[in-house]
């Protein structure tokens, strides 16, 4: 029982991680078709900024104003990105692919070449650091902030989906942005709020990621990416509950196979994403994703 | 007073001028050039593939054109299509462009100019009164007709210069397309129409002027009735009698009779 609940919350702690990274992922390329491979890097940055700052500044104050700058850090490489990458790059998707996969290799060799090669450790504060008492299962208090914290996002980003303007401009850009331009308006507007946004969960992520593991390296973010592809491909593009229930999904079968096998934790993350492919090909054909 | 020049450049709102498109690699477009009056429908026709909806679509900016394209002299090649939108284009594409996962209320919001957003709105809701009644039902659930009604009510709820509607009664039942083109002719009094339409019933009702492409490039211009009285040429150009069942004008009648006996 304990070993459940404890593998529960490590597998909803990692989903947590997944759904940061996944949830900009799936809007971008559900709204502009876009495959983001610098995705990995925003989660990076944002894990390097916010330890620089936590690092210097000690306790409560740096957690939370290292977790902003990861945050700020993300949502500003995301926005230059779109800006000076995307956009000059519009209607050749095939090379805003590659300048993507361009960025996602820069960025982790730029962040070696400035921190090093090697995990910087990151010190938690007191309250964080323990673990917190579950039907005799202890669970890392870390786990909870960040299921806290992606459920918070989730919540968000679903109100401004589904409330508010702007949301209502992405949902239908998701659909069918030629016509949404062709109601006469700028989608690149959207673009560069969706980018922007996708960037601050990621590096959310980035910054999280490192209070989960207590450090960060430069290879992070390209480890959570992959998985935050396979977390979109099942959730579909453009969808956020879908994505919030892939993520939940991808984290527990993770943690549960690889508990019964060392070896298992990945490879059933594979065989998840092939059994559901081959399921949707048969019942959903003809739906989209 | 000049008796000579406004008269001419007034009436023509939208001028094509040796319009070429590729698409693919390959050319689509292969200079296209007419006009379309200031007032009244002017169909665009032609058999499957001809070149079409790259036309509308080129008018829109959403392929990448060369030559020219003019609303009342302003060029258009080389804007973005939201701003081609913006000065007034107003378009209902082939396959409808209705966002199905989004409700009908959405779909009309989308829509909604910036300024009086809400004015357009008791019009549109007179024209298609089904949009009122289903406006929280998801517009994927709404039948062909009605999807239909609501990607043209939703573009009239905007100040509109020029309207291009892409095969409006395609797929759709005579008597369902006969209530389709019904609105449309109502919507031409008031914004001329640029129609793209197969269906000849519906050109013959409400066209004035017809242009008639045949792969890429333009094949006849002139009155439709001219073109339509002529089957031979029509058959040539449009690969199709013009005998043909004509839902609005039978609809029309049916509905006479009623009105009589009542
Ligand atoms: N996106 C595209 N890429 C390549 N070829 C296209 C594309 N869209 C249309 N075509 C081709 O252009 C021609 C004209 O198509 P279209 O304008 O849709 O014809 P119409 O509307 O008159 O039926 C067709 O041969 C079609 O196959
Ligand atoms: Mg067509």
């Amino acid at each position: 029982m304990t070993t459940v609940l404890l593998l529960t919350a490590t597998g909803l702690g990692v989903a947590a991680l997944y759904f940061l990274v996944a949830s900009g992922l799936t809007l971008i390329f559900g709204l502009m078709d876009v495959l983001n491979f610098a995705h990995g890097a925003f989660v990076g940055l944002g894990g390097y900024v916010g330890w620089t700052v936590a690092d210097r500044l000690p306790g409560s104050p740096g957690l939370v104003l290292g977790l902003l700058a990861g945050v700020a850090a993300g949502a500003a490489t995301a926005a230059v990105t779109e800006l000076a990458v995307i956009r000059p790059l519009y209607g050749r998707p095939l090379d805003q692919v590659l300048a993507t996969v361009g960025l996602g290799l820069a960025i982790p060799a730029l962040l070696q070449a400035v921190w090093g090669a090697d995990a910087r450790t990151w010190t938690l504060p007191g309250w964080l650091a323990g673990t917190v008492g579950l039907f005799g299962a202890r669970i890392p208090s870390v786990r909870f902030l960040l299921i806290g914290l992606a459920m918070a996002l989730l919540l968000g980003l679903r109100l401004l989906l589904g409330r508010t303007r702007a949301g209502l401009v992405v949902r239908a850009g998701v659909e069918d942005r030629e016509m949404v331009t062709a109601l006469g308006i700028d989608v690149r507007r959207a673009n560069l709020a969706v980018f922007a946004l996708g960037g601050a969960a990621a590096g959310l992520g980035g910054a999280l990621f490192g209070l989960y593991q207590g450090s960060v390296s430069p290879g992070d973010g390209t480890s959570l990416l992959v998985y935050a592809f396979v977390v979109v491909v099942l959730g579909g593009a453009g969808s956020i509950t879908g994505t919030a229930l892939a993520a939940v999904a991808v984290g527990l079968v993770q943690q549960y196979a690889d508990y019964a096998s060392a070896s298992l934790g990945d490879e059933s993350v594979v065989i998840l994403l092939a059994a559901v492919l081959l399921l949707r090909r048969r019942n959903l054909r003809g739906r989209p994703a | 007073m000049s008796a000579v020049e406004p008269v001419n450049t007034a009436a023509n709102l939208l001028e094509l001028e040796d319009v070429r498109v590729r698409l693919g690699g390959s050319a689509i477009l292969h200079g296209v050039s007419f006009t379309v009056a200031a007032a009244g429908v002017t169909a665009l026709l032609g058999r499957n593939g001809v070149g079409k909806t790259t036309t509308a679509k080129s008018v829109l900016g959403l392929y990448p054109a060369t030559g020219s394209i003019r609303l009342d002299g302003r060029e258009l090649i080389g804007l973005p299509t939201h701003a081609v939108a913006r000065l007034g284009i107003g378009y209902v594409p082939e396959d409808r462009g209705v966002f199905a996962g989004l409700t009908v209320a959405e779909n009309l919001r989308l829509a909604e100019p910036r300024e009086q957003p809400k004015a357009g709105y008791p019009r549109v809701y007179e024209l298609f009164p089904v949009l009122e009644a289903r406006a929280a039902q998801p517009a994927g659930t709404l039948s062909g007709g009605e999807q239909q009604m609501l990607a043209i009510g939703r573009i009239l709820l905007r100040r509109n210069r020029l309207l291009v509607v892409d095969e409006p009664t395609k797929g759709l039942s005579p008597k369902v397309a006969a209530e389709v083109a019904r609105a449309l002719k109502e919507v031409a009094e008031t914004v001329p129409v640029l129609l793209i339409e197969q269906n000849l019933s519906v050109v013959r009702t409400l066209a004035g002027q017809a242009v008639v492409l045949d792969t890429g490039r333009v094949a006849h211009r002139g009155a439709t009735r001219d073109l339509l009285a002529d089957p031979a040429r029509t058959n040539a150009l449009l690969g199709v009698s013009t005998a043909r069942a004509d839902p609005v004008r039978a609809d029309t009648a049916r509905a006479d009779a009623r009105g009589g006996t009542a």
